[in-house]
């Protein structure tokens, strides 16, 4: 079957009334969930699967995927409104999209944001309907020595994610790094950091700390003096795009694009990487990085589209390898399972009619979302007008109850409340919180495959630089150093990274 | 006067307390029912659940809803159940895991067999011993006489401590008695993506997770872990046709009660779980996943309480050969 033949077919099935209504359904509770702080898109997937059972597998599989990356649109809008990110990807948003909207730009974040998101997520969308069987292949190719050294460059490029002292930024990715190692270790089950606590064994909850530092932390700082607090916004200048922002989004949404779907398909933490990746890369390639961390636009844009295509095409090993790139799309293996199809390189040949209509409706649940989300815009821009004695404890309450309800762990919503004030501390002290989630998620990853690595090389390091792929992510982690070392490009530096404390 | 008070308060209590007690055994179920699953959404044992949970919903006439209570390889949500109400409402389904906590964990805040009422038994789901499809070995025979040449050189994934794949592995080792390189992943996904990939040898996993990459040729099967072959792979031989005697593993289900749950209710729940069992529908749906309900006979508390007990002995003695721990 040909391409077009097949997207026929895919088309004919998402475009099924019924189909198409529960694609909106999942695209609407998708935007809602992201939006609602702490409660993300596995939650609300685990506990809408039994009421899929009773549905086509078609519809329950697309309903459940526009969940998801519905998901990450509304996450982006609780970001730049109140700096409050629901996962990694909208930490980066939340850098310059919620210093855009104490200017007053909340609008315009948030239209650049859903117009990357809807430019990326059809790119991505054609990649998958076009070669996800080859990506999934290739992605193979990555084994734990190529994971390793992907992730040393992604942390060695990215301390362009400060806009402040460097030395802190680099301290900050270090504490994120400690904070990542809490837990139970996965190779000797030893625990880590825990005080003995088993309900730390599982490490800490990303959401909770993210809330916290990001979050509860601004709350703090708003209430700290009541006749200077911002209330958010102070005078919403505009809603849309100028015509000078359209034209200052489109390299960003353009690379974002790129990098995020390359980076989506690697199922061992790639889609992790490509928001952080791609606000280095914009902020390396912009005419004003010192923008950046003060209302940048392309620091929305870039990351929003990278974020959104690799939501897109993380799908790619999950409908072509039936192997998961990460918790939601376990979940969604669940789903497929509990349909009575078994996620595995057959779908494709067995159930064309699921796999291509999946994919058609992936297009039809990213038009619904740009529909559904510009006219919102001037609503959530609304939302900041709320009285911040009234908001405030709502945006707590909301917070606690969304990071409760993932694991049902009550130690979570003490690590809000601890990384609320940590959070603070750290504004105070002049550091950034971005550093340190990127830390804290990257951390982990890094450890488990450098372990990995050596256990298989039987701990000869010489791994990294035999394996291709591995030894050239190296030799340009190595060249970002170089270039962040050359005395000429450090006086350029110099300015990138104005100290402002 | 006040002790008067007292006793007479005290008898109060006891009796409506029991009548209530009596009329909720009666009317059981009058509230969803909760079952936890100690692990993730999505993986194995979550999907067993929610299978089985749905044809339970319809027997009760109450919801039965799933609750995932992830972390500490199984021993948080069961030590939620072990501390839940025993009215009946807060009901646990776990593996294997519920037999080798003990020897894993130093110290449990629940004891698997006096802190929980048996249920019955859901399923027991066999392993396959497979690997990367290029691997070496053509047959069963080659595979172990390769391991024990090679030892060390063959890499073996696992998904962590007490693990089911590790299990497998370590009892797969015991009998070769011979050392491989295990290599932990968060999970068994994480690990196929790696041998589907062909960073890694060999792994032993669940049917659940095995059998549709088998059939597709993505990697290659050697041997299931029960004493039978099975009906999806039925050119895969067993472990005892390869000459490994004494190979027996599968990973058994159970549902769970906090104790001194009412035998009422528990004898209301064996039965809504045999109805549950002879569904067309899980039947199926199991069959879709490599494994089968167990039959009637063996949903029953009796079983489920002598399976853990002989399990849990088991495992003490292969995991303190082992030196594994978990703390």
């Amino acid at each position: 079957m040909d391409l077009f033949a097949s997207l026929g077919l895919g088309f004919s099935v998402a475009l099924d009334p019924v189909n198409i209504l529960y694609c909106f359904i999942g695209v609407l509770l998708g935007t809602l969930v992201g939006v609602l702080p702490g409660i993300g898109p596995t939650a609300t997937i685990a506990m809408l699967l039994p009421i899929t059972f009773s549905l086509n597998p078609e519809t329950a599989l697309i309903m459940l995927a526009g969940i998801y990356y519905g998901a990450q649109y509304g996450g982006s809008t609780t970001a730049i409104l109140i700096n409050l990110p629901g996962e990694s990807s909208a930490a980066v948003t939340a850098i310059d999209g919620y210093q855009m909207a104490r200017q007053g730009r909340a609008g315009p974040a948030l239209a650049a944001a859903a117009l990357g998101s809807f430019f990326a997520g059809s790119v991505a969308t054609f990649l998958l309907a076009a070669f996800a069987p080859p990506l999934a292949r290739a992605a193979l190719n990555f084994g734990a020595p190529e994971y390793f050294s992907l992730i040393v460059l992604g942390l060695l490029v990215s301390i362009a994610l400060a806009h402040g002292s460097i030395i802190k930024a680099l301290g900050m990715i270090v504490l994120g790094l400690l904070l990542g190692m809490v837990g139970q270790d996965i190779y000797t089950g030893t625990p880590r950091f825990t005080f003995g606590l088993r309900e730390l064994f599982g490490g800490l909850n990303f959401v909770a700390v993210a809330v916290g530092v990001f979050g509860i932390a601004e709350i703090l700082r708003n209430l700290e003096n009541e006749h200077e607090r911002e209330v958010g916004v102070k005078a919403v200048k505009n809603l849309w795009l100028t015509r000078d922002d359209l034209r200052r989004i489109i390299m960003p949404v353009l690379r974002g694009t790129g990098l995020g779907s390359i980076l989506g398909v690697l199922p061992g933490g790639g889609h992790i990487l490509s928001a952080f990746a791609s606000y280095s890369a914009e902020k390396r390639l912009s005419k004003n990085p010192g923008e950046f961390g003060k209302g940048a636009i392309e620091g929305v844009a870039g990351p929003e589209s990278a974020n959104n295509a690799a939501a897109q095409t993380s799908f790619i090993p999950l409908m072509t390898l039936g192997i998961p790139a990460h918790p939601v799309m376990a979940l969604m293996i669940g789903a497929f399972i509990l349909q009575g199809i078994t996620p595995g390189p057959n779908v494709i040949n067995e159930q064309p009619a699921l796999f291509w209509g999946i994919i058609a409706s992936m297009w039809i649940g990213n038009l619904l979302l740009v529909v559904l989300n510009l006219p919102l815009v001037g609503l959530w821009v609304k939302m900041l007008s709320i009285p911040y004695r009234v908001l405030f404890p709502a945006i707590v309450l909301f917070a606690c109850i969304g990071t409760f309800s993932i694991n049902q762990n009550v130690y979570d919503i003490y690590a809000i409340a601890f990384f609320g004030i940590v959070g603070y501390l750290l504004i105070r002290f002049g550091c950034e919180p971005a550093p340190l989630l990127l830390g804290f998620v990257l951390g982990p990853l890094l450890e488990e495959h450098l372990r990995r690595a050596m256990i298989i090389s039987r701990g000869d390091p010489m791994i990294f630089i035999e394996r291709p792929i591995s030894a050239t992510l190296l030799i340009m982690a190595l060249a970002a150093v170089l270039v962040a070392v050359l005395p000429s490009i450090r006086r350029r530096r110099a300015e990138v990274f104005v100290e402002d404390d | 006067m006040k002790t008067v008070v007292k006793m007479l308060a005290a008898s109060l209590v006891a009796g409506s307390a029991f009548s209530v007690a009596a009329v909720m055994a009666q009317d059981y179920p009058t509230q969803p029912v909760t079952i936890v699953v100690p692990f993730s959404a999505g993986g194995p044992t979550d999907t067993v659940t929610r299978l089985v949970a749905a044809a339970m919903s319809e027997d009760l006439g109450q919801q039965v809803v799933v609750q995932n209570v992830g972390g500490a390889g199984g021993t948080l949500g069961a030590g939620q159940v072990a501390a839940a109400a025993n009215d009946g409402y807060t009901l646990l389904l776990h593996h294997i895991g519920m037999s080798t906590a003990p020897a894993l964990y130093a110290s449990l805040p629940y004891d698997p067999m006096t802190d929980f009422a048996p249920i019955g038994l859901v399923t027991e789901v066999p392993m396959t011993m497979v690997a990367r499809k290029d691997f070496e070995p053509a047959t069963l025979e080659d595979l172990i006489a390769y391991v024990k040449e090679n030892g060390e050189n063959v890499t073996y994934a696992n998904a962590g401590i007490g693990a089911a794949s590790q299990l497998c592995g370590l009892l797969f080792q015991d009998a070769l008695e011979t050392k491989l390189t295990e290599v932990p992943y968060q999970g068994t996904g994480p690990a196929m993506t790696d041998l589907l990939g062909g960073q890694i040898d060999m792994m032993c996993d669940q049917t659940t997770n095995t059998t549709s990459q088998i059939q597709a040729g993505e990697i290659k099967a050697y041997a299931v872990t029960t004493p039978e072959r099975i009906a999806v792979l039925p050119d895969v031989p067993t472990m005892a046709e390869g000459g490994v005697e004494n190979f027996n593993l599968s990973i058994w289900h159970g549902l769970y009660a906090p104790a001194g749950t009412d035998p009422a209710i528990v004898e209301r729940l064996t039965q809504a779980l045999q109805a549950a069992l002879a569904d067309e529908t899980v039947g199926n749906s199991f069959a879709e996943l490599g494994t089968y309900p167990v039959p009637a006979s063996e949903a029953t508390p009796e079983a489920l309480a002598e399976k853990l007990e002989g399990q849990t002995a088991l495992w003490a003695e292969v995991i303190a050969a082992a030196g594994v721990s978990a703390q």
